[in-house]
């Protein structure tokens, strides 16, 4: 984590190993929802709304444990509600943390043309820094979880950062730091795999759910919020959970060929009519000619 | 000898010369040019990183993003009074083919192998077709990436898709635009000596107007014998 270079390697006077060996010290860092313990209470909204410093918002009740109807500039963090018919006479109440996933292939940073507007750090995190977002929006085109949110006084895109400014002082992020019921983890992307799964085989070996798993996209090259679902291909019931999302394609044409194309294009463009002057020169009209008027 | 007179040369059409553009023709396709300039500037200052040094020229990142779209606007506006104004003279006429099938001894300046055109040539109105057709949809895909938060919040959320979709049109429909404009840049000022000047002042001398545009020249300068 952020400490590593900090790791004790050599201690004086001192037998045996040192203290963390062979614990893992990847540089991700990862967080866990588990979706199977969350009880919807909200804790982790109000968590991220006292750290982050933004005032707290106009709630909508719309018969659901939806505090509102979307994530916004200054609310990054919302416990999405869904009410699912098992089709057996039962219903399920899914309750999903949503917030920014921190993709490990970040399509925001990919479409984004400002630089320095928004970076990936190497610990996973993708954080926007606001002093350099243009306010084109390129990033809300560019995610596949529509998580950038656009403020119009101030004509820039707000996201949850992961308490960037926390895990960089060594500490948790603040919604982990409320959970009551231990839904959510944070720690290593290797560790909270790990704990995922182990999580995952509980589920599927002691309860109706035989389909519990992981969620961890390929799409973006995975992601540094994981959840644990009942049913891990049912995603998309999960309030629009993507079940495989991906870069979109046009973002990945317009970055990548289009790009390429374009400005081969036009420089060769500007070489061509050139050395179509040097070959040709220019349309002289016959001043000799005489015109009757 | 010269008497000392200052000419207007640019209020004032001399003898020997006709009128190819008035006032108003030139002032839209200025402000046209200007406009399109801004735009591909600072188009290109958010298509490229290599190019992103662009943005500061014109005040940075932030004040090009708020400017871009208005000045499209203004920029669509006068495409659309050139639209008006020059239709008529726009529309094909049955040498066009001809002059197309030609297109070899144009660019190699054999031009008297060149069937003859009207106000404008064929290769002129490809030209203003292409850029009317691509304003088009550079107007319908730059609305929509104007407010891209209509389709980041709510039900409209389900319509997220057409974003990457819209942003990657309107990017190739510019540099469609800028291949165009190029071509159309080099012949004003290096290919066709007397364009400049046309667009400029207004108007062109007589055997300008009957090397380039025998049509257009037989109709004005036979209806002003």
């Amino acid at each position: 984590m952020s400490n590593g270079l900090m790791e004790i390697k050599a201690i004086s006077g001192h037998r045996g190993g040192t203290p963390g060996q062979g614990v893992s010290r990847d540089y991700d860092v990862c967080k866990l929802v588990d979706t199977t313990t969350c009880i919807g209470c909200k804790a982790c909204e109000v968590a991220c709304l006292e750290w982050n410093g933004y005032e707290f918002r106009d709630t909508t009740f719309d018969n659901t444990y939806q505090t509102m109807p979307d994530t916004a500039w200054n609310f990054w963090n919302l416990i999405r509600f869904n009410e699912v018919d098992n089709g057996d006479g039962t219903v399920s109440w899914l309750m999903r943390k949503d917030q920014c996933m921190h993709c490990e292939d970040p399509g925001c940073l990919a479409a984004c043309p400002a630089d320095g507007a928004i970076v990936q750090y190497r610990n996973g995190i993708v954080d926007f820094n606001q002093a350099n977002c243009i306010g084109c929006q390129y990033c809300v085109t560019g995610c596949p979880f529509n998580i950038p949110k656009f403020n119009s006084v101030t004509k820039k895109v707000y996201k949850c950062t992961l308490c960037s400014d926390r895990v960089g002082a060594g500490l948790e992020p603040a919604c982990i730091k409320s959970c009551p019921t231990g839904c959510l983890h944070f720690g290593s992307k290797e560790d909270m795999l790990a704990l995922a799964n182990q999580r995952a085989a509980q589920i599927r070996d002691n309860t109706s759910h035989k389909n519990a798993g992981v969620y961890d996209p390929e799409g973006v090259g995975g992601t540094h919020v994981i959840y644990v679902l009942h049913d891990k291909d049912k995603a998309e019931q999960y309030s629009g959970l993507p079940q495989d999302p991906s870069v979109p394609f046009f973002v990945k044409m317009w970055k990548g060929p289009l790009k390429w194309l374009g400005g081969f294009g036009i420089a060769f463009g500007v070489l061509g009519v050139f050395l179509h002057h040097v070959r040709y020169g220019a349309k002289q009209v016959d001043k000799e000619e005489e015109v009757k008027p | 000898m010269t008497t000392g007179a200052i000419t207007r040369s640019s209020t004032a059409t001399p003898h020997d010369e006709v009128v190819r553009y008035d006032f108003s023709e030139r002032a839209t396709h200025w402000v046209n040019a200007l406009s399109y300039s801004y735009l591909l500037l600072t188009g290109l200052a958010l298509f490229t990183p290599y190019l992103y040094w662009l943005a500061y020229v014109f005040g940075g990142g932030g004040t090009i993003r708020f400017w871009h779209p208005w000045v499209g606007l203004v920029y669509v506006a006068t495409i659309l009074w050139m639209h008006s104004r020059w239709k008529a003279d726009m529309a094909p006429i049955p040498s066009d083919a001809e002059w197309r099938k030609n297109i070899r001894n144009y660019i190699e300046n054999r031009d008297e192998l060149v069937p003859a055109q009207g106000k404008f040539n064929a290769g002129q109105k490809q030209f203003w077709w292409v850029m009317f057709c691509c304003t088009v949809i550079l107007l319908v895909t730059g609305i929509i990436m104007w407010f891209p938060e209509w389709f980041s919040n709510g039900s409209a959320r389900s319509f997220h898709w057409v974003l990457p979709l819209v942003v990657f049109i309107h990017s190739a429909t510019a540099l469609v635009t800028i291949a165009a404009f190029i071509i159309h840049v080099y012949m004003s000022i290096w290919m066709t000596p007397g364009s400049m000047k046309a667009m400029m002042e207004g108007h062109v001398s007589t055997r300008w107007a009957r090397a380039h545009h025998r049509l257009w020249y037989d109709k004005v300068v036979g209806g002003r014998k």
